[in-house]
This record gives C-alpha cells, structure tokens and sequence, in this order.
C-alpha cells in the first residue's frame, strides 16, 4: 500500500441506489476512489463496503465525515493497517509456453496460488492475499506475457473478536 | 382506510402539517391534481408559471418560516426544473420536500415520453431521495422526508412517484408527526475547553451564520456578547438573525462584509463560530483569514467542523445546547480597550461614506428601511443589488431575508419573495436587478394572479452590474456581454401582467412610489434608474485578504485599498 492509503469499512443498508449514492458523494466531493467492493454481510439487512483510497489528514477525515452524513450509512471505520486483515483475489491469465512453462509453475507454487483453468495456449492463474503480495506476483508474471487480469479490489476487517457494527462512536467528528 | 397513491401523498401532506404547497401541473401528477382540486378547502395550491420557481417559492416559505416548503412538478422538464431550486436551498440548507410525478413504473427505463432520473439527478443536491415504486411505502416515505429535511441541519428531500403508484390502493392511517431526529450533544471537554478560551481572550468576536438562525440561539448570543465585550458579525447567511441596529453588530463579513465587521474579525483574538462553514467567500484567503484569533467551531453538521479552515476548538452537537453551556461557564468581564478599537473601526467605516447629489442604492435602501414593517420578507436576486441590500438593509425581526447565498442563484428572487409572502403572511419586499430579473420576470403572471402583496424595487443600470464590477477591476474595463440590450420599458412589461409599474430617478420620486407601493398591498414594481457604474464597495479581491480590501474606486485610475 501506497503511503497515504487508507482503508475504510462502511455498513450501509442494502438497498437499491445506496451504492450509487456513495460513490456520487466521492465524485461531488473530488475524492478519489483507489478501488472498491461490495457484498452481503451476516445480515441481510446491510451491505458491506470496503473502500481503499488515499490522501492526506484532512482527506481521510473528510471522507470518513461526509459518508456518515448520508441517510442510508450505517457505520462507517477506519481500519487500522496493524489492527486488520487485508485479502485480495487476483486472476491472471498468461501464455503458456514451453519455454517459460516450469518457470511459472514454479511462481505459483511459491505463491500458494492455484492453476484454475490450463489450455495449449493459456494458463489462468488465481491467487489471493494482501495487495502487497499480489502485486509482487503480477510484477514477476510481466516477463511472461500477460494476456489479462482482474483484480477484486481489498475486503477486510479487524483483527479480534469485535464487529466494526458495535463500535461504539461518541463524537462523531473525527 | 383505502387510498390511492395520489390520496396517500394528499393526506400525508396534510398530516405533516403542511398548508400551502407550490407547483405546476402535468402529465404524471394529473391525479395529484385531481386530489388537490378536491381537497382545495383543506390545502392550498400555488402554480407558478415555471417550476424553477416552485421550488424557490418553497424555499422562500422555508426561510420565512423555518417550517418545510413543499413544491410539485411533473417528471421529465417539470423535474429537472426544479433542479437549481433544489442546489439553492441544498446549498442554503433550506428544509424543502419536492415531490415530483414519474412515468408508470412499466415504462421506468425505456426512455419513454416526460420520463427521465430525477433521483439520480438530484443525487448530489439532495439532503436524500426517494424513488418510491412500492404503494406500500409512499406514506412512510413522505413522512421520514419530512423528518430528514427538519432534522440537523435542514435540507431538501426529493421524493419521485410513478403515475401507476399514484394510481395504485393501499391502507393508510393518520399517523403524529414524527419528531425531528435527536441531535448529538457536545462534548463536555470541548465545552470547557471552549469556554476556557472565551475567559482567556482579551477580543472576542462571535460569528454566526444560517445554523444560528435555525438553532434559534441569537437573543443567547445578544447576551453573552453583552456580559463579555463580544462583538457580533455574520455571514450572508446569518442575516436577520441579529437587528442590523444593535450596537454590538457590526454587520456581515467577507468579500463585500462591513468595514469594521471584516477589520474587527481580523483584529479578535477569538472567533466563536456559531453555524457557520466559514465558505470562500466569507474568509477571502485562508491562509491570511483571522491569523491572530484562536477559532472556535460550533456546528450541528460534524462534516463542517474544521472542513474549510483549520479549527482550535471543534465543538459538534445541537447549536443551543452546547451554545447555552459554553455561555454558562463563561465570567462576565468588560474590555474597554477592545470596546475603544472597534469604535475606532466603527469611526472609520462611517468616514468611508461620500456624500453624492444623485440616487444611490444605499440611498433607496435607506427609504425602504424607513417605511416597510419590521416583519416584512427582504427578498433578492443575486449580484450588487443582494450585497447592497445586505450592507444597507436594517432587519429587524428573524427569518426576515430570503435570498441565494451559497448557489448564488440570479433568478431566486420572485419565486423567493412569493413564497415568503405566504409563508409569513405578511407583504415582501423583493429588491433585485434587471439581469436577475431577466432571468424570472415570467413570475409576474403569478403575482399578478394571485394579487401577492409583493413590491419589487428594480435596481436597474441597464448592465450586469457584479460581473461588470469584475471586469472593470480585473479585466480592463473590457465589458463582454454584460450590457443589457433591450432597453425594457418595465413599467409597460408590468401593466402588461396589470401590475402597477412606477419608474424613478429621484429620492423623493422613489419615497412617494415604494410608500404607495408598498401600502397597496398589491403587487407593484418601481423601476429605479441608478448609475451604470455603481460599485459594491468594500471588496476583497477574490480570494484576497484584508489587506487587499478595496474602499473606493477611481472609475479613471482604478481602485484603492
């Protein structure tokens, strides 16, 4: 992660529009989006968002404000780097030549990621783990032709055995 | 019992209180208005002739009266005309509930005729919006509008119905009014750290703005600026909240702010903040805005604090309670030598003044002053006439000023003033100009139809005179498009709508047109011919500080600080 990145996790009800309207309020107010997911929760009441974005102080405090304002947001938390767990799902498909073959067989054995779909021509690759890792391995793939890929974006959440939901916020403001 | 769609937004409406509603008709709410014909002895309907205005007039209603303005408008252009009557009142943080039809739900995404995303579209000018394509949740819907556009700091809410949901039946009850959400209360620590501050500063200047004005605390900010030697500026927004006479309030602040208001703010040592964003136009330069003075927040929006300016003490809660606690720790204490400064401030500002033979805005403002009653709306437009009225204006009662502050909307004025009329149920005075008048001059058909007791002064100097002031202090006198062409006979235009018109060049013409004008509670219009280059003095330089402000303008050398 850059050095200015943040991740925050943000409960919001799961309702027709919601996603839109957060992502609208990123775009009024000229932030900056570095990549985002969004999928069920333990309750089928809410959606969870995991935002990764970058800026300074006053960004993240900004950003952290402006989503509690809106109506459908539930609750919202900077996740601490040291105190969360961070996962990405890369896929990434590469030639597959006789000469280069053992080589990245190798890699993804190294990598714990697994050969998800091999032809005479191409072999499809998955791996998840934190977007440092990812990205090392997309680096070591360069040299080997890469076809295509598709990264998820970050999920994550606290360490321990708390809920972000049960945070309980006093001030608001940050 | 059972009611359709159209029923539903009726009785709801009704339910939540609501008396007077503004709109315009067409082909999706056909069966609102049906209701509304119905039930006309229980609601009242205003149609103005172009739904921008709908929705400033609910403005207007919302800023007379500090309850929701209600418009209606049908989908398609009916709705997006609403739009920059929504931005106004989002950027004033005016409560407001649009309610706006849609094509049936079947038709919903197939570009059919009229149909278009009001939600989407007013995404980002909204407070929240509804797309209710479920009958069963129409009334809830309304309702919980209603509370989130009082709630906090106020806003508007838009909520778009579907004609098949206006059509469709479904059980509805009578339900209380649902209480505005609670607000947060401040942080004790801040409190005190808050008060800590007061005790310690020997120049304390209280700010307030529009969240002054909603969390209804000024007569707490009268005392405490009386037991501690505080003086008392505001913002655009804060207007009316304190009467433009006390000797404690030295006027609005900022670009075009009162001398001594703009100087003593940057001569505290503290600013207590009290609903205010502290917006570009209001600091100038920020990193030269109140260098010496420790700043103080107070805000009911927690995304407010510290968002345009760094803070020392960034106070988030509900205005008056933590306003009334800060106030109850802070001793009474007087300050002669801070008290002698702003004098001299005072003194200053009032030797600026120039004594010229012909009529001058401040001039007509000084007439208006004398003759309207203490409750009557100011109404403006926007540009030199809106600075002038809020320089020279004496207001006297609270929620007497509607005009666009933050989008700074040319054209909000009629709408504003029309709505302010029935929402106070007293005569508005609407001052504006002829480019901003250009801009909503349709609305004479409605004053004229519904005999609105609204007198217009029409500052008229046959230019754009704010961007022309811009192009003759910034861009050599080099005067692209502001001159105004026609020259209109607006005593002709108005006797074209049968409103009484007058046209005058002097003090005395003027004093003898507003006072029969305004006594006549009728609609009129006095044009009143003013110089072209009429200036708006003092002014900082965008995105200037006090020491760049400019006094006076030499229209053959340039202008002075």
């Amino acid at each position: 992660m850059k050095n200015d990145q943040f991740v925050i996790a943000v409960y919001v009800e799961n309702k027709f529009g919601v996603l839109t309207r957060v992502t609208s309020m990123f775009t009024r107010r000229g932030f900056n989006i570095d990549s985002l997911t969004v999928g069920e929760t333990e309750s089928p009441e809410y959606s969870r968002i995991t935002l990764t974005m970058s800026g300074d102080g006053y960004a993240r405090t900004q950003m952290l404000n402006q989503l509690r304002k809106l109506y459908n947001v539930k609750k919202v938390e900077l996740l601490e780097p040291g105190n969360s767990l961070e996962r990405e799902l890369l896929l990434i498909k590469v030639k597959n030549l006789a000469e280069t073959r053992q080589d990245v067989l190798t890699a993804v054995n190294v990598y714990r990621g697994s050969i998800i779909d091999y032809s005479m021509d191409a072999m499809t690759i998955e791996m998840t783990g934190d977007p440092s890792k990812i990205d090392a391995f997309i680096e070591l793939m360069k040299p080997y032709s890469i076809i295509e890929m598709c990264r998820t974006g970050l999920v994550a959440m606290q360490r321990g055995a708390g809920s972000i939901l049960n945070i309980d916020r006093p001030d608001k403001a940050q | 019992m059972k009611l359709t769609g159209a029923q539903i937004i009726i009785e709801t409406l009704i339910e939540q209180g609501v008396e007077t509603v503004f709109g315009y008709p067409g082909g999706t709410v056909l069966d609102i208005y049906d209701q509304l014909y119905k039930n006309s002895d229980r609601i009242q309907h205003v149609r103005v002739s172009h739904e921008q205005h709908a929705a400033h007039a609910a403005d207007g209603y919302s800023r007379a009266t500090g309850k929701v303005g209600v418009c209606i408008a049908t989908s398609g252009p009916g709705a997006t005309n609403l739009v920059t009557g929504i931005a106004t009142a989002m950027l004033d943080s005016i409560a407001m509930v649009a309610i706006t039809g849609n094509v049936g739900t079947p038709m919903i995404g197939k570009d059919s005729f009229q149909e278009i995303d009001i939600t989407g579209i007013t995404l980002p000018i909204t407070k929240h919006n509804y797309f209710c394509n479920d009958i069963t949740k129409l009334a809830d819907n309304i309702r919980e509008a209603f509370q989130i556009a009082k709630s906090g700091r106020p806003g508007p809410v838009l909520i778009d119905v579907p004609k098949d949901i206006q059509n469709a039946v479904w059980e509805w009850e009578k339900e209380p009014i649902r209480p505005v959400f609670e607000n947060d209360l401040a942080r004790e620590d801040k409190v005190q750290k808050a008060a800590r501050l007061l005790n310690e500063c020997k120049r304390p200047f209280i700010y307030i703005g529009g969240g002054a004005v909603g969390a209804k605390v000024p007569d707490q900010v009268l005392e405490l600026a009386d037991r501690i030697d505080a003086v008392i500026g505001c913002s655009f927004m804060g207007l009316s909240a304190i009467p433009t006479d006390h000797p404690r309030f030295l006027g609005m602040t900022g670009m075009h702010g009162h001398y001594a208001s703009s100087m003593a703010q940057d001569q505290a040592d503290l600013i207590l903040g009290v609903g205010i964003r502290f917006s570009d136009r209001a600091t100038g330069n920020k990193d030269k805005y109140a260098k010496g003075a420790k700043i103080i927040q107070l805000d009911i929006d927690f995304a407010e604090i510290g968002k345009n300016i760094p803070v020392d003490v960034g106070i988030f809660g509900d205005i008056k309670d933590a306003f009334t606690r800060i106030a109850e720790k802070v001793e009474s204490k007087e300050r002669p030598d801070w008290m002698a400064r702003v004098e001299a401030l005072k003194a200053e500002e009032a030797a600026q003044a120039v004594e010229v033979d012909y009529l001058t805005p401040k001039k007509v403002i000084s007439i208006i002053n004398e003759k309207t009653e203490a409750d009557s709306v100011l109404a403006t437009d926007v540009g030199q006439h809106q600075m002038w009225a809020a320089q020279f204006y004496n207001f006297r009662t609270k929620r007497t000023f509607a005009s666009s502050g933050g989008l700074g909307t040319m054209g909000y004025g009629l709408g504003g003033a029309i709505g302010a009329a029935y929402g106070s149920g007293k005569r508005s005075v609407l001052i504006t100009g002829d480019g901003s008048f250009g801009m909503n001059l349709n609305e004479l058909a409605t004053l004229a139809n519904y005999q609105v007791p609204v007198t217009i002064v029409l500052f008229n100097n046959g230019t754009l005179g704010m961007v022309r002031q811009w192009q003759t202090l910034f861009y050599g006198k080099r005067y692209s498009n502001t001159t105004m062409q026609p020259v209109l006979d607006y005593v002709k235009l108005a006797d074209a709508f049968g409103i009484k018109g007058y046209k005058v060049t002097d003090e005395a013409g003027f004093a003898a047109a507003f006072e029969e004008a305004y006594n006549s509670f009728r609609p009129a219009l006095i044009d009143v011919k003013i110089d072209v280059d009429e200036m708006v003095l003092p002014m900082l330089p965008p995105g200037g500080s006090i020491e760049q402000m400019i006094t006076k303008v030499d229209m053959k050398g340039g202008a002075q600080a």
